[in-house]
């Protein structure tokens, strides 16, 4: 019998670019009160949004990923030709055939590429890096762009004040490659798949999520996720930093911080909070807000960052990585 | 079953750290909605410190019939163990 040969890929990853897209259309507080029945006030109070960005109808989840992605490799430095996988973790992708990453890869000039879409909702994100990097580490893959992009207006209720006033749509990416020294930790992963009925699709139309139980589960089981995930890089806590906690609730980012804290993450720690200004965009949230945060200056290149996403599933994961 | 004039003493101080509510004004007879102006989020986070301090289960659906501090306490009284 002959023996199956196998590949042996470098032993460190790293995220070598990343970019972001938001639509153009800011919509405030203000918009949404005119039409249902809130207020700047109690948005801001309940959920930390000041304002966010909704798509138009001809502005699709594949077109903000493809200038989400386009962006990540110009800040690589790298050309399409050089990446061999595309990565697209999303929720809401109008159709279920053809997949996202297929066509995004061709339209930003990357031929022939492994292409493939994940759902891990608002984890989306985390689980992508994760891939990218052990499909590097095996052998599998030379450059892996992951980009999260999502258009979750399509699938929110625009009447509905629980949910109109948190989701946003919006993309974000990253090139990931191989690398010297570790610059992506060890995956910290699970689900809670008996959890399912806490965020789903009513009627197969809208998307519905138990508020107060949502809240007590990211509240509480979430930090521990982030925890494990700097101890399996090897690091502590006080190493961190800078904190993405995906960008659900401005409430929810906050408490995990003060539960880190408690455990000895840093006061100096910089936390994520590109919600206010970019809203929910699920497995787009915490690419977004480190492309944004190196843009303003609050993260630089080289920090040490601790992203954790987590949702609908419940699905949720956190890794260590140092910002490009 | 727990002592209620210390259950409320300790919940008024959860109540004070999660919501910024002096410890005094939160008197067994307040709604947390309608009088100490806590929302919905701000219950939860009450619930889950005050499961932490008195070892008491309080689910999401239970946590809803809590209506006064008042409730809070009793429910507590008679869940913890």
């Amino acid at each position: 019998m002959s023996a199956l040969t196998l590949r042996q890929g470098p032993a460190a990853t790293r995220v070598l670019g990343i970019g972001s897209t938001q639509p153009d259309r800011v919509v405030t507080n203000d918009d949404l009160a005119r039409h249902m029945d809130t207020n700047d006030q109690w948005i801001r109070e309940r959920v930390g949004i000041v304002e966010r960005r909704f798509a138009g109808e001809d502005e699709r989840l594949v077109d903000m990923a493809v200038a989400a992605g386009a962006k990540a490799l110009a800040d690589a430095g790298a050309d399409p030709s050089e990446v061999d996988t595309v990565i697209l973790p999303n929720c809401t992708m109008p159709t279920p055939i053809p997949n996202a990453a297929a066509q995004v890869a061709d339209r930003i000039g990357i031929t022939g590429a492994g292409a493939f879409d994940i759902n891990a909702a608002c984890a989306g994100f985390c689980y992508g890096l994760a891939l990218a990097s052990d499909l590097i580490r095996g052998g599998s893959a030379g450059k892996v762009l992951v980009i999260g992009a999502e258009k979750l207006t399509d699938v929110v209720d625009p009447t509905d004040r629980s949910t109109a006033i948190i989701f946003a749509d919006g993309a974000g990416a990253a090139l990931v490659g191989p690398a010297d020294e570790p610059g992506i930790g060890p995956v910290s992963w699970g689900s809670a798949g008996d959890q399912v009925d806490m965020i789903y699709m009513r009627d197969h139309k809208y998307l519905f999520q138990e508020g107060q139980s949502v809240f007590r589960w990211a509240t509480t089981q979430i930090a521990p996720v982030a925890t494990q995930a700097v101890e399996l890089a090897g690091l502590q806590l006080s190493d961190v930093d800078v904190l993405i906690p995906h960008q659900a609730n401005l409430r929810i980012v906050e408490s995990i911080a003060k539960r880190l804290r408690a455990q000895g993450a840093r006061d100096d720690m910089v936390v994520a909070d590109d919600i206010r200004y970019s809203g929910n965009t699920s497995s787009a949230s915490i690419p977004l807000a480190l492309d944004h945060m190196r843009a303003s200056g609050t993260v630089s290149s080289g920090d040490v960052v601790l992203a954790v996403g987590f949702g609908a599933g419940l699905s949720y994961a956190g890794q260590v990585l140092i910002c490009p | 079953m727990a002592d209620k004039t210390e259950l409320l003493t300790g919940l008024a101080e959860i109540v004070e750290e999660v919501a910024g509510v002096a410890k005094d004004d939160v008197t067994a007879e307040k709604s947390f909605v309608d009088d100490l102006d806590i929302d919905s989020l701000s219950m939860v986070e009450i619930a889950v410190q005050a499961e932490d301090r008195f070892g008491v289960k309080i689910p999401d659906d239970e946590l809803a019939n809590l209506k006064t501090v008042g409730d809070a306490v009793d429910y507590v009284a008679a869940n913890s163990k």
